[in-house]
């Protein structure tokens, strides 16, 4: 457990993702883990659809800092950076949104970054920052084990936890180099591809679960393609500790951008129908 | 990754997990084929009976003469499909042949590099598909149809700022989704590594010959060789021939657009900063936060707002000097060479050229011997300069 930090008033301490993990897996459950782009479609709105996340059952939060060129994201995510870059989010807005975000949740933050953004305002200014904010961990898409030296020194002096991804390709040697540099949870890609709504999980998916977990003990969480509750149960009964879905979302906000009331009511609908899914372990 | 693939601290592999072992394969491929006798002879082969080389190292006499200097044309722009890039798509569209992958992507700005590896994946017989920007494929309707012509399918991106980068970007997310039988033919020494060794490694033909030419035709060295840059494979294939020799001066030119000064430009390594763009550490047009910019030429070969990392070494170790031309300047080189010559340049080409008028009016740099990589021809560019000058046609 980490101290309090000043914005969280709720209670006074920041969950882990060991604790989360733990707690959900004591109630027989898999985590689920919305995902949205800081500031999409803008600062404010975007409060409110993670209020919605976090009302409806999300175990923790992904939220994606938005960045001109995601190469790892298909057209949902890209549209949504597009659209919170240009109501005017910045890195130093992002770090506020989740200051804004922990006046009300304590559950783990993860922030999904392209390298990028680090890079260029310094590491240490960047962890710094994060750790401030109440950030719980940070993925870099683009940064692989092999780049990430300075990352994990990083978030280790701040107390973040580095958060890797093993997708289909990666082979066995390089699943366990990557599990010692990770730490708080494995982030699993469950497609050959980008993020992006897709119609069912392959057999391949649940083959690489198994594979994973034969390989650590660190938590894992599937995303990618994980777009409908069905989804979320077959990774999670496939022995995935938890599962990020993003696209699917975000598809309700793109679709309601006329009237995001209506837009914030649906997200809230299919969360609980999302985290209802990952109830039966 | 056998190699870091990095120059200085420049370079790597910035890429999403699911793409390293791709990079791995490629790279392991590529390490044994670039000296296995029966792929280095096929290759050859093509490049002399397929792509037309060796290019001349042609003397300019009427440019000579007018700049006081003596200038040697390396002429790339006799090519097939008419630049540089298809020393480069020669060799990975037949890398990708011994690898047994079926298929091949690319990206494309202005549609160059997009034929070059339509043309070879006709020749090779393995199906091509290019990305390229919409606004692009708009601007160069000419070359969607050539690429088309020879089997190519042209795939309009309608993503970000619709041109260069977004069509790399859709690229990376096509290989990303079909890895295992796709081969994505980079046409820059940019990119994630192995590309930037490898691109440079398949471009340094040009300048494995222009110094053997130079010391036929002069008994010496020259004194500088000038090049343009966009991703920069033309300029690193012509300096890998010169780059141990450390008495000869190497001059990259960028795109400046309308000016250094100005936000439309493609000046990365005059004005850009550190970071991390497709894969790779160099300089990047970018604003505080890291977020790309848009780049501006008149040139769409030099429409870029990263450039290749061997490039930044280069620069920041001095080896190498990086200026910029803007579109004007670029376009009374255009002219000049046209005029003077008979040789129409690319309008890449013509940032060298006009840049190499600006070092001969320098005094203490009067009869020296300048190589102009001249990179293309300017065939594609016939529209675009005729309503430059206000010529109808």
């Amino acid at each position: 457990m980490r101290p309090l930090k000043k914005y969280f008033n709720n209670s006074n301490q920041l969950q882990s993702y060991q604790e989360m993990f733990q707690e959900v897996k004591n109630r027989g459950e898999g985590a689920f883990i919305p995902f949205t782009v800081a500031g999409d479609p803008d600062f404010e709105t975007s409060i409110e659809i993670v209020r919605q996340y976090v009302d409806n059952g999300a175990d923790a939060l992904e939220i994606g800092f938005p960045f001109s060129d995601p190469v790892a994201d298909g057209p949902s995510v890209q549209a949504a950076d597009i659209r919170s870059l240009n109501s005017g989010m910045t890195t130093e807005k992002c770090f506020e949104f989740i200051s804004r975000i922990r006046e009300f949740t304590s559950i783990p933050i993860g922030i999904l970054v392209y390298y990028n953004l680090i890079y260029r305002k310094g590491l240490e200014e960047f962890y710094s920052k994060a750790r401030n904010a109440g950030i719980t961990g940070i993925l870099a898409a683009d940064l692989p084990p092999e780049e990430a030296g300075d990352a994990v020194k990083m978030a280790s002096k701040y107390d973040l936890d580095q958060i890797f991804m093993v997708a289909q390709t990666t082979t066995n040697e390089r699943i366990a180099e990557i599990v010692e540099m990770c730490t708080g949870f494995l982030y699993v890609v469950a497609v050959m591809g980008v993020t992006g709504a897709r119609s069912d999980i392959k057999k391949s998916t649940v083959d690489l679960i198994k594979r994973v977990k034969n390989h650590t003990d660190l938590p894992i969480a599937v995303g990618f393609g994980i777009s409908k509750p069905e989804h979320v149960k077959d990774v999670i009964q496939s022995g995935s500790d938890g599962a990020i879905v993003a696209s699917a979302i975000i598809n309700i906000i793109t679709q309601n951008l006329d009237d995001m009331d209506i837009g914030k009511h649906e997200i809230g609908i299919f969360c609980k129908e999302l985290k209802e899914s990952t109830k039966n372990r | 990754m056998i190699t870091n693939g990095k120059f200085g601290k420049y370079g790597g592999t910035f890429v999403p997990e699911l793409i390293i072992p791709a990079l791995e394969e490629l790279e392991g491929a590529f390490l044994k084929y670039k000296d296995d006798e029966k792929f280095v002879e096929e290759l050859e082969f093509y490049l002399r009976e397929f792509a037309g080389r060796p290019t001349s190292l042609y003397l300019a006499k009427n440019l000579s003469e007018k700049f006081g200097c003596k200038v040697y044309l390396k002429r790339e722009d006799m090519l097939h499909t008419g630049a540089h890039k298809i020393n480069n798509t020669l060799g990975q569209g037949l890398l990708a042949k011994y690898m047994g992958k079926t298929r091949l992507i690319a990206e494309t700005g202005a549609g160059q590099h997009g034929i070059a590896t339509a043309v070879v994946g006709a020749m090779l017989s393995i199906p091509t598909e290019v990305y390229m920007g919409s606004e692009d494929v708009e601007r160069q309707k000419l070359n969607v149809f050539r690429m088309e012509l020879s089997g190519g399918s042209v795939i309009p991106v309608e993503t970000g700022s619709k041109t260069l980068k977004d069509a790399i970007n859709e690229a990376f997310r096509d290989w990303i989704s079909n890895v295992e039988n796709t081969h994505y033919l980079i046409g820059s020494t940019m990119g994630p590594h192995p590309y930037p060794t490898m691109v440079k490694h398949f471009q340094s033909v040009i300048g494995k010959e222009a110094r053997k030419q130079i010391v036929e035709k002069e008994g010496e060295l020259p004194d500088v060789v000038i090049a343009c840059v966009g991703g920069g494979s033309n300029a690193m294939g012509i300096f890998s021939g010169f780059v141990d020799d450390k008495d000869v001066a190497l001059i990259g030119v960028e795109g400046g657009g309308e000016g250094v000064e100005t936000n439309r430009t493609g000046a990365t390594l005059c004005k850009g900063t550190e970071g991390i763009l497709h894969g790779s550490l160099s300089f990047v047009l970018q604003d505080d936060d890291g977020q790309i910019s848009e780049a501006h030429s008149v040139s769409a070969g030099l429409d870029y707002p990263g450039v290749g990392p061997e490039h930044a070494y280069l620069k920041v170790t001095g080896r190498a000097d990086y200026v910029a031309v803007t579109n004007k300047e670029a376009l009374r080189g255009f002219e000049l060479l046209s005029k003077y010559e008979g040789i129409i340049p690319a309008l890449e080409s013509s940032h060298a050229v006009a840049y190499a008028e600006k070092y001969s009016k320098i005094k203490e740099n009067k009869g020296k011997t300048i190589i102009i990589n001249l990179s293309g021809r300017g065939d594609k560019d016939m529209f675009l300069v005729a309503k430059e000058m206000g010529v109808e046609v």
